[in-house]
């Protein structure tokens, strides 16, 4: 395998405690950061690399340069710890085993975004979570590492504050925008764009939207520098990753390595195999919304954007999900459609209808009613939601339904004999 | 109503935001725990409370799924039936409940002290099959595991 060493998670005894944080150098980094520009901080994050880890992948670095530099308006910083893309178990990690680098990792940016506050926004269910990472932002305030204190602590004038919003239930929240209009306190309909959340977000002003393991990576990228960050895995897609693997797999769990493994290493090796030593039949690679790959495809593939896309997929969040020979794909397929025809908000008619239609067909197989003509409607139904909706919801709902028709159609169509 | 102490806590959630209405969330969730669903009565009061429309907390109470209108079981066993935890046996977990306690999905037992509920995924794929009882996880779930801790959740009810 790899003899790479964990940063994000290195299972430290009692890392989330800020003593043994601050003994293993914790807050160095914020420090170094308050004597640095805001530029110079957003130069060395686009030079490590660094793309988003909440499922575009999009270019950490690139993004916070369209915040504006000055202006009368505040600007925001959110921390989206919505975590509810099926198949996805790994901020959670962060939240209780390394919290603290995560708070350090919103100083950083908050000193290179010029925020006045940060919401870290953690989903209703993670109750205890939000416990451990209230109680964590209140020892750092406690230590002047945020706030008003940070002037004394760190010397220069940059103060920022830090909260948690809880979030109460609702997977669209995840969506930036959604996820603003829920702290705002307003019913959490995705926003149209543009215009774009660096230019109107959290109250019309300036807001950037990073996901948790992305915010995580900045003190690393400080502390060993954006060429050790550039060395560490897939060329394009640079950096360590939270894969979540689960489902039929010997040993599910999160594990930290670098970008671009095969996904037969992590399956086979990291993951300990099949039970049973069965086949894989399904492999979805990043969450449940993104397109799935048949067992017999995976051969070379490497879990990083641009080698996923090569294949017609994605790499989302990094949770996969792996499927053994005896799955139901049709089961697969109606529970996950469920999924979304409930989580929809219903503001837009191709996602609201469609994800109910899809339903409504794929219940009808699952009973033994279906025809082969039902598979070209589902497509068509997809097909027709891809594309045409305000968030992307109505893709994450119609790539799976249209990809596991395209890429399981035999199985399909012999499961409808049932 | 709330105590003294939970106003204070209502004004230490209005203290994070520029505006009150976005206290909303924080103090519904302080109303789920404490009345354990949310009335047109908690609607009046949260508004009062934050000095916002009526209509606007409403509106963000039948959004989420966590504020609920209506009573449930004192234990809500949410079951996670997604993908990763319907493929590690969730329907074990409900057959097993079920077998146990006599109801399904959208029940709650002739003593109000358990419901069961259909849950989307927690974020516990890498335990599952998993569910969650009020605020604590329960993961990689087994018969066994699954029985004693009604037994024990019956023994305290
Ligand atoms: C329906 C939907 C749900 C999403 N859920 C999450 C989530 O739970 N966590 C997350 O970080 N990003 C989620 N995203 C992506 C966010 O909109 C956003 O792109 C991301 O938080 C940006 O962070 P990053 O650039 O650091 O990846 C979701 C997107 C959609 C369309
Ligand atoms: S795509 Fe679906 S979830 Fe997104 S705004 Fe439209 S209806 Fe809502
Ligand atoms: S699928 Fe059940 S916790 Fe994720």
């Amino acid at each position: 395998m790899t003899d790479y060493q964990p940063v994000l998670l290195p299972g430290t005894p009692d890392l989330h405690r800020i003593d043994v944080y601050e003994q293993h150098g914790g807050y160095g980094q914020a420090r170094r950061a308050m004597s640095m520009s805001p530029e110079e901080i957003i130069d060395v994050v686009k030079d490590s690399g660094l793309r988003g880890r909440g499922g575009a992948a999009f270019p950490t670095g690139l993004k916070w340069s369209f915040m504006p530099k000055d202006g009368e308006k505040p600007s925001y910083l959110c921390v989206n710890g919505d975590e509810s893309e099926p198949g996805s178990f790994k901020d959670r990690q962060i939240f209780e085993f390394n919290p603290h680098l995560m708070i350090e990792g919103i100083l950083i940016a908050g000193r290179a975004l010029r925020i006045k506050a940060a919401y870290i926004y953690i989903r209703g269910e993670y109750e205890k979570w939000v416990q451990m990472v209230e109680k964590a932002v209140a020892d750092a305030y406690a230590k002047g590492y945020v706030g008003e204190k940070m002037k004394e602590t760190f010397g220069g004038d940059f103060t920022c504050d830090i909260y948690v919003h809880r979030g109460a239930g609702a997977y669209i929240c995840g969506e930036e925008s959604s996820l603003m209009n829920s702290i705002e306190g307003i019913r959490p309909y995705p926003r149209v764009k543009p215009p774009f959340p660096a230019q109107v977000g959290l109250w019309g002003c300036p807001t950037t939207i990073n996901n948790v393991e992305t915010i995580a990576n900045i003190p690393v990228i400080l502390d060993k520098g954006a060429e050790w960050f550039k060395s560490i895995g897939a060329e394009k897609h640079p950096g360590p990753i939270l894969y979540g693997i689960s489902g039929h797999v010997n040993k599910p769990g999160v594990y930290e390595l670098p970008t671009g493994m095969l996904l037969t290493e992590l399956i086979y090796d990291v993951a300990g195999g099949i039970p049973g030593d069965k086949k894989v039949k399904m492999v979805i690679p990043g969450g449940s919304s993104m397109p799935p790959l048949r067992g017999d495809q995976l051969e070379g593939v490497r879990m990083d954007a641009e080698s996923l896309k090569d294949v017609g997929s994605a790499i989302g969040t990094a949770g996969i999900m792996v499927m053994d020979e005896d799955t139901d794909i049709t089961r697969i397929l109606t529970r996950i459609t469920h999924f979304y025809k409930v989580e929809s908000c219903g503001q837009c008619t191709p996602c609201r209808e469609g994800t109910g239609w899809m339903l409504k067909v794929l219940n009808r197989m699952l009973d033994g009613d279906g025809t082969p003509k039902d598979l070209d409607l589902l497509h068509s139904v997809a097909k027709n939601i891809e594309g045409n909706t305000v968030c992307a919801l109505g893709d994450a709902a119609a790539w799976p339904v249209k990809f596991t028709i395209e890429r399981f159609r035999d199985e399909l169509e012999a499961e409808l004999q049932r | 109503m709330f105590t003294e102490e939970e106003l204070r806590k209502v004004e230490e959630h209005k203290s994070h935001y520029p505006d009150n209405l976005s206290a909303v969330m924080g103090v519904l969730h302080m109303y789920m725990d404490k009345y354990g669903h949310i009335t047109d009565e908690g609607v009046t009061y949260v508004a009062s409370l934050l000095d916002v429309p009526e209509e606007k907390v409403l509106g963000v109470v039948t959004f989420y799924e966590m504020y609920h209108q209506h009573k449930t079981g004192k234990y809500k066993l949410q079951v996670c039936t997604n993908v990763s935890c319907m493929l590690r046996g969730s329907d074990m977990v409900l057959q097993t409940i079920k077998d146990k306690i006599g109801i399904g999905i959208g029940e709650t037992t002739s003593d109000g002290v358990f419901s069961v509920h259909e849950a989307e995924c927690l974020g516990s794929c890498g335990t599952a099959p998993m569910m969650s009882v009020n605020k604590d996880y329960h993961e990689n779930l087994t018969p066994e595991k699954i029985n004693e801790l009604i037994d024990q959740l019956k023994a305290q009810a």
